[in-house]
């Protein structure tokens, strides 16, 4: 039982980090209907340029806050400068361009980093905290780090006249520009803002997975499983969704199969989940247009 | 209704155009057969191998672009069936020893198996849900293939390693020319195959699914037979593709079927343009191509860009969308379009 | 009187199609211009074309300024609210969050919650459903709430499409009473389009009546309203 807590906790660890993706890719998907592939090679650089941060001497939590700032500014400049342009194009189109974007930041961070495997530091103190034996400090750190960043988004969103905008810009554009909102601008902010929370994702796995280049691709793809799986039209659905993975993983992992194929089990079930219940576990159906 | 009308005015315009193009279309094809024939003799060895290649993408791409640029299914995971394919004739060739040739089919046969069982879950799940369905095969497959319960089979992560076949006959051609005429009549079939399919009424049903689901039922389209249908021979096309593959290169092995080999095919697909039969071809020359090109821009651009050729390649495929946003086909369609309007004014004026 | 909006060789295309083919329409400050015509006529275009949301040309002026080249936001931001055909309110937002949203372009903190107030005074049944979700008010409360966040934008001119649409006679006859009072109090000019041509000629001063994209006929409401053929050609009464 203790050993089954045991991975429970230490799943609700990486299930943070997907949470945090996984919200980062809903706030793109709910302003434009695409998913961006890229999310996870965005995150990824962004902890690079962390580590950057704090190997040229900077304090840990500057640096954090640092690479967050510089991660919202990257966001903002893709969208204006290299989505913007794709406005109207085919959905399959600007898949193709976030494909490209996933492969120019994988390209450039093993240019200027290195594909060999780094190590990040964490945080956090080496002993667990409050004698808690179920989760290393890490862990545990990992998950308020996330549910702080968590409660600042949702306050954004539900009581700054910002958030507000950027929600009225989602949901109905044209009605947005007739009170005066800068759309263009708000999907922009909407980038922004997805990077920065992808950059704390891949701040809080670096250290638990290691630094490197590839490092995003299995946690992008569990991103998008948990988002999928707890709906992706409701940001809060798809967090809790990325927790459920986090954890469906770690215990898949420990007592199904060995780690060797667990991504593959652990997909199974999430495409099983997805068969019997299309529109995720807390989605709203979205009616056909007929 | 100005619009109406005039759309009615063009049309005699249009029909003679289509007789004349479909002269071209016939002229243009007996002249690409042609050069595809002579083409081993003028190239070095390392570029026979590498139009082997083409053609063999350009197979693959096909049975993605049935998919999904004809029938709206997205996949993002197409190199798991070329996997399967490529697997296949391996296995057969190396561990049964059957003959190479016997193993297209049947490598074509169990890629059609494993995508219509596929598509029966892809059935439930619409687009942004299969693309993760699919997305989860294509990272899935390099694992399942080291997969220790298999690697008796599989060779592991070593993969398998197959001698590439003499011509026969004595015919005197070296092995990568023979493979590649064997490429190239697995392509010509597979294309005739494909385009009589599309201009049928399978076609047409295939397009009515994509473009109106709701009345294509109301039609009458078996729309759940129609979908897995397409998924199994969408797959057959891309198993074939992975066989050949597997002789052209004389190796399977897990890591070259990853993640990135899905991503290629359906870059391709929109690259040479979404439902279209020719257009696979500039998709095939395309990620075969560019990415060596993006190679050698790299090493022009010196020392210190000798990591970048992918980010190259990155930089060339958004600029060409940016360019092209319905591909290569797309961007042709709209220059016959314009020459077309051009002529039929000249004409009337 | 000197024009608060100005409009001259109005046009307006969806794709290829053409559908303004050159109006000039003026609404006088303070005043009331209604805009009738059947159904297909381009009303509706020519609201979208004052603001940006179609393809246009011509020329057209705001309290002299032009708005040639301007956003649909920016022309907001001038003063010009929008209330278009089918509401657009943001159905999963609560009331109070429309209404915010309708003040958004504006910066003065305190007169915002002022108008807040004065706006719920003259809609007191949004007042009472200020935390629900707009889309599951009855439609005629959807209309009153799209014209109160209209009306949060403190506007100069109040472009209305068919407020009439869908609502029952009650409704009709109180909406267009609080449309009066907003003109006769508060001094807002407005453009309105209208199918129901007797309800918004008893408002208005002005009046157009345009047929495929091209002026029929335009003079003081009165006179439009006493025109026998136009009536019976154009407004159906």
């Amino acid at each position: 039982m203790v050993a089954f807590l045991h991975q429970v906790f230490s799943g609700l660890a990486m299930g943070a980090v997907y949470a945090s993706l996984a919200l980062a890719l809903v706030v793109i998907y709910q302003a434009t209907h695409h998913v961006n592939f890229a999310q996870g090679e965005m995150a990824m650089f962004s902890t690079y340029i962390a580590w950057d941060l704090i190997d040229r001497g900077v304090p840990y939590w500057e640096a954090f806050l640092l690479t967050i700032a510089i991660s919202f500014l990257i966001g903002m400049v893709i969208e204006r400068v290299v989505i913007r342009p794709f406005e109207r194009a085919p959905a399959l189109t600007v898949v193709i361009v976030f494909i490209g974007l996933l492969v120019i930041f994988n390209s450039l961070a093993g240019w200027r980093y290195s594909y060999t495997i780094k190590s990040f530091e964490s945080p956090f103190p080496d002993e667990p905290w409050f004698g808690n034996s179920f989760m290393s400090s890490h862990e545990s750190g990992t998950v308020v780090v996330t549910l702080a960043m968590l409660a600042l988004v949702y306050i954004f969103f539900r009581f700054t006249k910002l958030g507000l905008a950027m929600r009225a810009a989602a949901l109905n554009p044209t009605s947005s520009r007739l009170v005066g909102i800068r759309v263009g601008w708000m999907l922009a902010i909407g980038w922004g803002l997805a990077a920065a929370i992808g950059a704390i994702a891949g701040m809080m796995a670096a250290p638990i997975v290691y630094l490197d280049p590839n490092m995003m691709g299995g946690i992008l793809l569990f991103s998008l499983a948990g988002a999928l799986l707890g709906g992706i039209d409701n940001p809060w659905g798809a967090v809790l969704g990325g927790f459920i993975v986090g954890v469906l993983e770690n215990v898949a992992g420990a007592y199904l199969v060995g780690t060797e194929i667990k991504l593959s089990v652990a997909l199974i079930i999430i495409v099983g989940v997805l068969v019997a219940k299309p529109s995720g576990l807390f989605g709203r159906r979205i009616a056909a247009r007929v | 209704m100005a619009g109406a009308s005039q759309r009615l005015t063009a049309r005699p315009a249009g029909v003679q155009a289509g007789a004349s193009v479909r002269m071209w279309h016939r002229l243009g094809i007996a002249a690409a057969l042609a050069g595809a024939a002579v083409l081993p003799f003028a190239v070095s060895g390392y570029r026979v191998y590498q139009f082997s290649q083409v053609l063999i993408y350009a197979m693959a791409l096909l049975g993605l672009n049935l998919l999904t640029g004809y029938n709206g299914q997205i996949s993002l995971g197409h190199g798991a069936f070329f996997a399967i394919g490529g697997y296949t004739t391996a296995i057969l060739v190396v561990k049964l020893g059957v003959p190479y040739w016997a193993t297209i089919p049947v490598a074509g046969i169990v890629c059609f198996v494993a995508g219509f069982l596929f598509g029966f879950p892809a059935l439930r799940l619409g687009g942004i849900y299969l693309a993760l369905a699919t997305f989860a095969l294509a990272l899935a497959t390099p694992q399942l293939l080291k997969f220790k319960a298999v690697d008796e089979w599989t060779g592991g992560v070593q993969g398998l390693l197959l001698s590439k076949p003499k011509a026969p006959f004595g015919l005197p051609l070296t092995r990568d020319q023979w493979l590649y005429f064997v490429c190239l009549a697995c392509t010509a079939l597979l294309f005739w195959a494909a385009a009589n399919l599309v201009r049928g009424r399978i076609g047409r049903a295939m397009v009515a699914i994509r473009e109106h689901p709701v009345a294509a039922e109301a039609m009458g389209i078996d729309i759940a037979f129609y979908k897995t249908m397409t998924f199994g021979v969408s797959a057959l096309y891309t198993g074939i593709a992975g066989a050949l593959s597997g002789m052209v290169a004389g190796v399977v092995a897990p890591d070259s079927f990853g993640f990135f080999l899905s991503l290629s095919f359906l870059v391709g697909i929109v690259v040479g343009g979404l439902a279209s039969i020719w257009g696979v071809i500039a998709g095939a020359l395309f990620i075969e191509l560019v990415p060596i090109y993006a190679d050698q821009i790299a090493d022009l651009l010196g020392e210190s860009a000798k990591a970048l050729p992918w980010a190259i390649y990155g930089v060339l495929l958004i600029g060409l969308m940016y360019m092209m946003p319905t591909g290569a086909a797309g961007a042709v369609r709209a220059v016959v379009r314009r020459l077309g309007r051009l002529t039929a004014g000249s004409k009337s004026g | 009187m000197a024009p608060i909006l100005e409009a001259r060789g109005l046009t307006a295309a969806y794709g290829p199609i053409q559908v303004l083919h050159g109006l000039d329409i003026r609404v006088e400050d303070g005043g009331v211009t209604a805009l009738l015509g059947a159904n297909g006529a381009g009303k509706t275009t020519v609201l979208r074309a004052l603001c940006a949301m179609v393809r246009r040309g011509g020329a057209a002026s705001f309290r002299g300024r032009s708005l040639n080249g301007q956003a649909t936001e920016d022309i907001v931001r001038l003063g010009i609210a929008h209330v278009p055909d089918g509401r657009g309110t943001f159905a999963a937002l609560t009331v109070n969050e429309n209404l915010r949203l309708g003040a958004y372009a504006r910066r003065d903190r305190a007169a915002v919650k002022a108008d807040s107030a004065r706006v719920c005074g003259y809609f007191p049944r949004l007042a009472e459903r200020r935390q629900q979700q707009a889309g599951t008010l009855s439609g005629g409360e959807q209309q009153m709430l799209a014209i109160a966040r209209a009306l949060m934008l403190r506007p100069k001119l109040l472009l209305l499409d068919e407020p009439s649409f869908g609502l029952a006679p009650l409704a009709v006859a109180d909406i267009f009473g609080i449309l009066r009072k907003i003109n006769r109090d508060d001094g807002v000019s407005m453009l309105i389009v209208e199918q129901n041509a007797n309800l918004a000629l008893d408002l208005a001063d002005h009046a157009c009546v345009i047929e495929t994209g091209r002026m029929a006929m335009s003079g003081p409401a009165a006179v439009v309203r006493d025109n026998e053929a136009v009536r019976r050609a154009y407004l159906s009464y």
